[in-house]
């Protein structure tokens, strides 16, 4: 596979709730097994700009092309069959609370790939929480898990589906230091194990140098800033960038 | 001044345009419903869960409400009729109000704010915590398998639950009638029988449809678009109840209408 293929290709995207101008003409590319990092202050539109990639909301202008599909022109049908190849994190893990881990687990997949036999749903289910580290939960309801375990059983529900895509949004909003780590370690791995495309929302710094490859800075609803987490931030130019960087880097 | 009535005219011109948009809303919410409801892929068995969740939960509070029902409103007649001398009628008055009014007006009220309240707070409550997103992006129709099966399981429960009242509330109505006149269970259900007709059972059945896909659909819609959080939440549940409640007494009124009209046909 072509590790320059652009797969995701974002130009003089525009989107705006009400008075409230969000995104300002963003350009961005995303390459094939790459780990972009979209960095920005709460509020600067990072999440929306991955929900508009999965359909979640319509641009206002400008076009988003996932495999060369723009994905707002997209028949639900069709966009339904482009979501089957992205798998989405959610902030707050979004996992069903009224269904046990292996339901949260087997729900996309029964109503996704079908002829699957129940061994073989079983034998995938088992296989995720394997890999993210949590086959003791199988039974149990997302209300006895913790923050780190939710993430990661959200984790594991998206891989379900075998994305090419994975879109975490703050996938270490709200853990402590050290899930923080197991998280970034989780998204290490499942980029080297399923060899997934990733863009990773965040505005920890900490996870942005573990897990990226490319750093975006989002600002004033534009990217400021594309680079390796060096060539962004130790000598950041706009001040903006720096303190950015300087805050982080006295918080942690 | 101007300024100040200016505002206030905005303000009202804008509480205008939220009321019919949110009309036009809950008129395409239903129309999606019913483009939906035939379509495949079909969620069974999600659709049996929730038939059960409704009717198993509701059971306990419909029976004793019911059987309450039957008791009192027995003994609230007895009076009048005694006056009369007419307390031979006692079963026959009890079922014809129970099976054409009360019976599917009290679970209805009763289901409106055990079921509807639950599916607005929970459709809501997934839609604030991001879950209805989660199901979109996996590429699964979170309308179908949350509204469209909630509302026929709550048009499809209603009618056995009404049934079902029915049936509780002249058990009721029996209890009193057997310790004050004496009279049998099958004297009791012989006159019961004898004064309802085709037309009361079919409109009790077709009332209790229509309640039951109120319930749901009001339900669905508050939970579907509620937002701001936890507050937005409560405010669907609240909101779930209130229409619901608003909407069956209308229905009522308007179905009672029409079979009085048969009725004198």
């Amino acid at each position: 596979m072509d590790k320059r293929e652009k797969v995701v290709v974002v130009r003089n995207l525009y989107k705006s709730f009400g008075d409230l101008d969000v995104l300002k003409g963003v350009d961005m590319d995303l390459h094939r097994e790459e780990n972009l990092v979209v960095l920005g202050r709460s509020g600067t539109g990072k999440s929306v700009l991955i929900k508009i990639m999965v359909g979640l909301l319509r641009q206002d202008s400008g076009s988003i092309e996932v495999f060369g599909q723009e994905v707002s022109t997209l028949s639900l049908k069709d966009l339904n069959k482009l979501r089957l190849k992205i798998g989405f994190s959610f902030q707050n893990s979004a996992l069903y609370d009224s269904m046990t881990v292996r339901e949260n687990m087997e729900f996309p997949l029964v109503r996704n790939i079908k002829n699957l036999s129940k061994k073989e749903i079983s034998m995938r289910i088992e296989e995720l929480l394997e890999a993210v580290g949590l086959p003791h939960t199988i039974n149990q309801m997302p209300s006895e898990l913790s923050g780190g375990q939710k993430k990661r059983i959200g984790v594991a529900r998206t891989l379900v589906l075998n994305p090419e895509i994975m879109l975490y949004d703050e996938p270490t909003a709200g853990l402590d230091p050290i899930t923080c780590v197991d998280i970034n370690n989780l998204i290490q791995e499942v980029r080297e194990r399923y060899k997934t495309t990733s863009i990773v929302i965040t505005h920890d710094l900490a996870c942005a140098k573990q897990t990226g490859d490319r750093m975006a800075v989002l600002l004033d609803g534009q990217f400021r800033a594309f680079g390796t987490f060096e060539e962004v931030f130790p000598h950041a130019e706009d001040q903006r960038i720096k303190s950015f960087y300087d805050y982080n880097f006295i918080y942690s | 001044m101007a300024e100040q009535a200016s505002t206030r005219k905005n303000v009202f011109s804008k509480k205008i345009d939220k009321f019919f948009t949110g009309l036009a809303d809950a008129w395409n919410f239903v129309k999606r419903f019913f483009q939906e409801v035939f379509l495949p892929p079909y969620e069974f068995k999600e659709v049996i869960q929730q038939c059960y969740r409704i009717g198993v939960e509701s059971l306990p509070l419909i029976s004793l409400t019911g059987f309450i029902v039957g008791v009192v409103f027995t003994n609230q007649s007895r009076p009048s009729l005694s006056e009369f001398g007419a307390t031979s009628w006692l079963p026959a008055l009890i079922s014809i109000a129970v099976v054409r009014a009360m019976g599917p007006l009290v679970t209805a009220l009763i289901a409106a704010g055990k079921v509807g309240s639950g599916i607005g707070a929970e459709i809501g409550s997934m839609k604030v915590t991001e879950q209805i997103d989660a199901m979109e992006v996996s590429a699964t129709n979170p309308f179908k398998f949350l509204v469209v099966t909630r509302v026929l399981a709550t048009t499809f429960m209603i009618p056995v639950l009404v049934m079902y009242t029915d049936f509780v509330a002249l058990m009721g109505a029996f209890v009193n009638v057997n310790t004050n006149e004496l009279v049998s269970i099958s004297t009791f259900f012989v006159q019961v029988f004898d004064a309802i007709t085709f037309l009361d059972i079919f409109s009790s059945i077709l009332k209790s449809l229509l309640f039951g896909f109120t319930i749901g659909i009001v339900g669905c819609y508050k939970g579907y678009n509620s937002s701001k959080g936890t507050e937005g939440v409560g405010r669907a549940a609240n909101a779930s109840v209130v229409i619901a409640m608003f909407l069956i007494f209308i229905e009522e009124l308007l179905v009672l209408q029409i079979v009085t009209a048969i009725r004198s046909m």
